[in-house]
């Protein structure tokens, strides 16, 4: 494996007259000054500067503004860390801010259904049903399916926001711990957190108002993203999920990168360091 | 009571390369032209340093907003239809530009097969070939035809690409060089070609350089940066509507575009369309726009709907299979685009880099470059392997067999990230007597007008064609060295997923009024200063992905709205029903 460098043409290795040559925008005559410059960010604009993300890590954005339960918040946790497991290539999902970027996930637009379609009728019989348990990837399939999360689609069918699908599934997971194994969920062994979960995934778990394959294909897809989105969004805590997979994050170009044949491992950047503020 | 706004010889719905096409030739001949976009405005600098795949792969950023309006969906024709309610389930583009901003950018030609797939299929194979009920139609126009207007668009566009060996006769080459080939699209075409096939690069939206297209736009080339399909490119790289026909339009002076304007009937009189009804979404005033002549190039999905709601021609019935609004409905998702994944062991690639159309492609088993005789399908499609480029989230993909989440889901992500590929086929969707669109009886707008609903179910042609594509993949995959791989399934029935935005007919084209609504210049049969451009006019699916064909016949309607304004009436004498199903 190599050393972590930077792409060839972009940053602290390529000037401002060579980006401009290699895109063509030299040869192109496209663009004067004013808008040259727009379409810069930090990458070009500041080689070398310092980056705060660094050091800090996010702690002042750390608090619940969507569970206002707290025990709710703590038993969400336990879920995603079962789910993403600290172990030895790097840490787990509490360790990364996962359930805090669920928290704000599900405090905004995207919680609150806000560009879905929520008129009724809600008929969750029949047509719907089949969907709710499915287990293929139905996103592998289609153009573009390269870019999905790789979790089960289901047909949206009910009039719970995901907000609501969220707050019941937690209260679920704990009432299945309370009938099966008399304690709180947070309080099981890994082992039998598993276990409650698998019933779940299966959808042999009762959330009120939907499947709890409903809620638990969202538990995962919010628990992958929460790994590996911007930091920006308060999971991927210093962009350890992508040094874990070794993704460099958002870059301006590849270009002279991208025909070489041996893997190149950069070292990652975030959206802050991309937009240099 | 309507604000009537002045009137224009050419209103246009919808702003993609449908929309942008017409709008841009038509100011560019001298006439008023206003398009009405319902979405906002964007330009360039929207996109700039919005790297972010939560955002626009994950939560849909560019894609339509589904709260005011959405379709609904079922299989069979006694269903219930079901709102298709969020984003992850439906793909359709909204803003200036349309989806034609956040398209990938892979183009294909379709073949003369396509365009004459009834009588050629049964020129070759015999009548019986075609299955009761399937209700495949010639265009009403030919490859030959259509080949100057294919050539039209790719050179406003600035495709980048080499032939396909197996391709079709073209006056020009692609304007532009391939795209750089990086190792996996390598390995993919040194595959293919030793095992005999005829491998070539995908053609791109993508520019391979800079370019300056016929009209004085500018584009730039593309720097593999990956965040392309449902991005929108911060580098003028790609081939759009906002980097090449909307500039265009706007420069003659002759065209306004306005944004924010959901257009919602198509107002017409004794026969003759007069104008359209759209309402400024931010206000909620209501305007009339009176015209000369109206186009709708708003997508499939719309130009059906307004059709209905305006109550323009006779809605398709399934029950006596007469009608032409509605006909037809087809398009590639989900028992499309299936193939095989591999998992490779020795190597890496670096597929964190890419761009939306950057591949290798094949045509040995698309249109009828195969014998079918002993083949228990119609028609074919491309092979391709791309390399999108997939951020964090998306590379997530593990071996079958892997448990979906826990401390072997996070080895194995991580293990291949960089490790597997995926090589699919791209097979034409023939089109059925079931499968058709109307309004729903129940389900409404925000305005409470009632939404489109789709009636579309797999047949056998479907999944035999996606088991021929998956085994061909996988072979393919086999040879390419992959340790493990993964054959997708064919799924039993339609799932409702409308993903990638392949969604098509309806308002088909043909050279019987009997059995299409408009003719080879777009020209509504019933109306004949009503233009309806885009998928909605495939009678059915090609083999490759659509939006060169779209780009292709706007430019075919712009040269009928300008022939219809000099010379007024049908431009197509209607043929008679000589091919019915
Ligand atoms: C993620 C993705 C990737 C794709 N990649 C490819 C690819 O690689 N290759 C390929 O060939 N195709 C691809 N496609 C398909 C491609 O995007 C479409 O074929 C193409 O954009 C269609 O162009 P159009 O002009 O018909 O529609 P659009 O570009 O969508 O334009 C229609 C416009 O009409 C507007 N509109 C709709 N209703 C109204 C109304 N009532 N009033 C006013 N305006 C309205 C919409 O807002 C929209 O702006 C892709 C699609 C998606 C979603
Ligand atoms: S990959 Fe190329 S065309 Fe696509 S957004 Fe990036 S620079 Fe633009």
């Amino acid at each position: 494996m190599t050393e972590p460098r930077q792409p060839d043409d972009t940053q602290k290795g390529m000037s401002r007259r060579n980006f401009m040559k290699n895109t063509g925008l030299l040869a192109g005559g496209l663009v004067g000054g004013s808008l040259f410059g727009g379409l810069l960010t930090n990458q070009l604009q500041k080689p070398g500067a310092p980056t705060n993300t660094e050091k800090e890590d996010n702690h002042l954005l750390e608090a619940r503004t969507f569970f206002s339960n707290a025990e709710d918040f703590l038993i969400l946790s336990a879920a995603t860390e079962r789910l993403f497991p600290k172990d030895d290539l790097g840490p787990g999902a509490i360790e990364l801010g996962v359930p805090y970027f669920i928290d704000r996930q599900l405090a905004g637009e995207w919680g609150m259904n806000a560009k879905e379609y929520m008129k009724g009728p809600f008929l969750q019989t029949g047509a719907a049903d089949p969907y709710e348990n499915q287990e293929e990837m139905t996103q592998d399939r289609g153009p573009n399916a390269e870019t999905q999360v790789p979790t089960p689609a289901f047909r949206y069918q009910t009039p719970m926001t995901r907000g609501d699908i969220f707050t019941e599934g937690v209260h679920a997971l704990e009432q299945t711990a309370q009938e099966k194994f008399e304690t709180n969920f947070r309080n099981l062994e890994p082992e039998q957190q598993d276990e409650i979960l698998q019933m779940f995934d299966e959808g042999k778990g009762k959330v009120n108002g939907v499947a709890s394959t409903t809620f638990f294909n969202l538990l995962l897809q919010t628990t992958i993203e929460g790994a590996y989105a911007d930091p920006v969004y308060g999971g991927n805590r210093n962009m350890e999920g992508w040094r874990m997979k070794e993704f460099p994050g958002p870059r301006m170009s590849y270009t002279a990168d991208i025909e070489k044949e041996d893997f190149i491992v950069m070292k990652p950047e975030s959206l802050r360091n991309y937009q240099g503020h | 009571m309507a604000k009537k706004l002045k009137k224009v010889d050419v209103v246009v719905v919808g702003s993609g390369w449908a929309g942008g096409v017409v709008s841009a030739e038509l100011a560019k001949a001298g006439y008023q032209v206003v398009t009405l976009e319902r979405g906002k405005k964007q330009d360039r600098r929207d996109y700039i340093g919005v790297k972010d795949e939560l955002r626009y792969t994950n939560r849909y950023e560019m894609m339509q907003n589904l709260s005011p309006e959405t379709i609904t969906s079922r299989v069979n024709i006694e269903d219930t239809a079901l709102p298709v309610r969020t984003r992850a389930e439906m793909m359709a583009g909204t803003d200036l530009g349309g989806g034609s901003v956040h398209w990938a950018g892979a183009t294909y030609r379709w073949r003369p097969i396509d365009f004459e797939l009834r009588s050629k299929t049964i020129e070759r194979y015999g009548k019986e070939k075609i299955p009761e009920g399937m209700t495949i139609q010639d265009w009403g126009i030919t490859y030959d035809e259509m080949e100057p207007y294919y050539d039209k668009w790719e050179k406003t566009a600035g495709i980048s690409g080499e032939p396909d060996p197996l391709g079709d006769k073209r006056s020009n080459d692609y304007p532009n060089p391939p795209m750089l080939a990086s190792p996996a699209v390598k390995l993919f075409k040194e595959t293919t070609k030793k095992m005999g096939y005829h491998p070539y690069q995908v053609a791109s939206g993508n520019l391979s350089q800079a370019y300056t297209n016929p009209d004085g736009e500018k584009l730039n080339a593309c720097m593999f940066c990956s965040y392309c399909t449902m991005y929108g490119c911060d580098f003028t790289a790609k081939s759009d509507p906002l980097a090449t026909v909307i500039p265009t339009a706007r420069k003659t002076g002759n065209c306004e575009i306005r944004t924010n304007s959901l257009v919602r009937r198509v107002l017409h009189k004794d026969g003759k369309a007069t104008g359209v009804l759209f309402t400024d979404t931010r206000t909620g005033i209501e305007y009339e726009q009176p015209a000369d002549v109206v186009v709708l190039g708003a997508f499939s999905f719309t130009n059906n709907r307004l059709l209905m709601l305006s109550k323009i021609g006779t809605q398709y019935d399934p029950t006596t299979r007469k009608g032409t609004i509605g006909r037809n409905f087809n398009g590639q998702f989900n028992i499309t685009f299936l193939g095989a994944r591999g998992y490779f062991e020795k190597k890496k690639f670096n597929f964190y880099m890419g761009a939306g159309a950057l591949g290798g492609a094949m045509s040995d088993f698309a249109g009828d470059n195969f014998d079918h005789s002993n083949l228990d399908f119609i028609n074919g499609g491309g092979i391709e392997m791309r390399q999108y480029g997939d951020a964090a989230i998306s590379s997530n993909h593990v071996p079958r067999g892997t448990p979906k989440w826990g401390p072997e889901f996070k080895k194995n992500s991580i293990h291949y990230a960089n490790r597997s590929l995926v090589v699919w086929y791209t097979p034409a969707v023939m089109s059925w007597w079931h499968n058709y669109v109307d309004l729903d009886p129940t389900y409404k707008d925000e305005y409470g007008d009632p939404l489109l609903r789709i009636t579309n179910r797999y047949t056998d042609q479907d999944r035999n064609i996606a088991k021929f594509g998956i085994e061909k993949c996988s072979e393919i995959m086999k040879e390419m060295g992959a340790d493990i791989i993964d054959e997708d399934e064919v799924p039993e029935e339609f799932d409702h997923i409308y993903s990638g935005g392949h969604y098509a007919g309806g308002i088909i084209m043909g050279a019987d009024p009997e059995t299409s609504a408009v003719n080879n210049y777009l020209q509504m049969w019933e109306m004949d200063n009503l233009f309806v451009v885009g998928g909605s006019a495939f009678p059915q699916f090609g083999g490759h992905h659509p939006t060169s064909t779209i780009g292709a016949l706007a430019y075919r309607a712009a040269e009928g709205v300008e022939k219809y304004l000099k010379e007024g009436g049908p431009l197509v004498e209607a043929k008679q029903a000589t091919l019915n199903a």
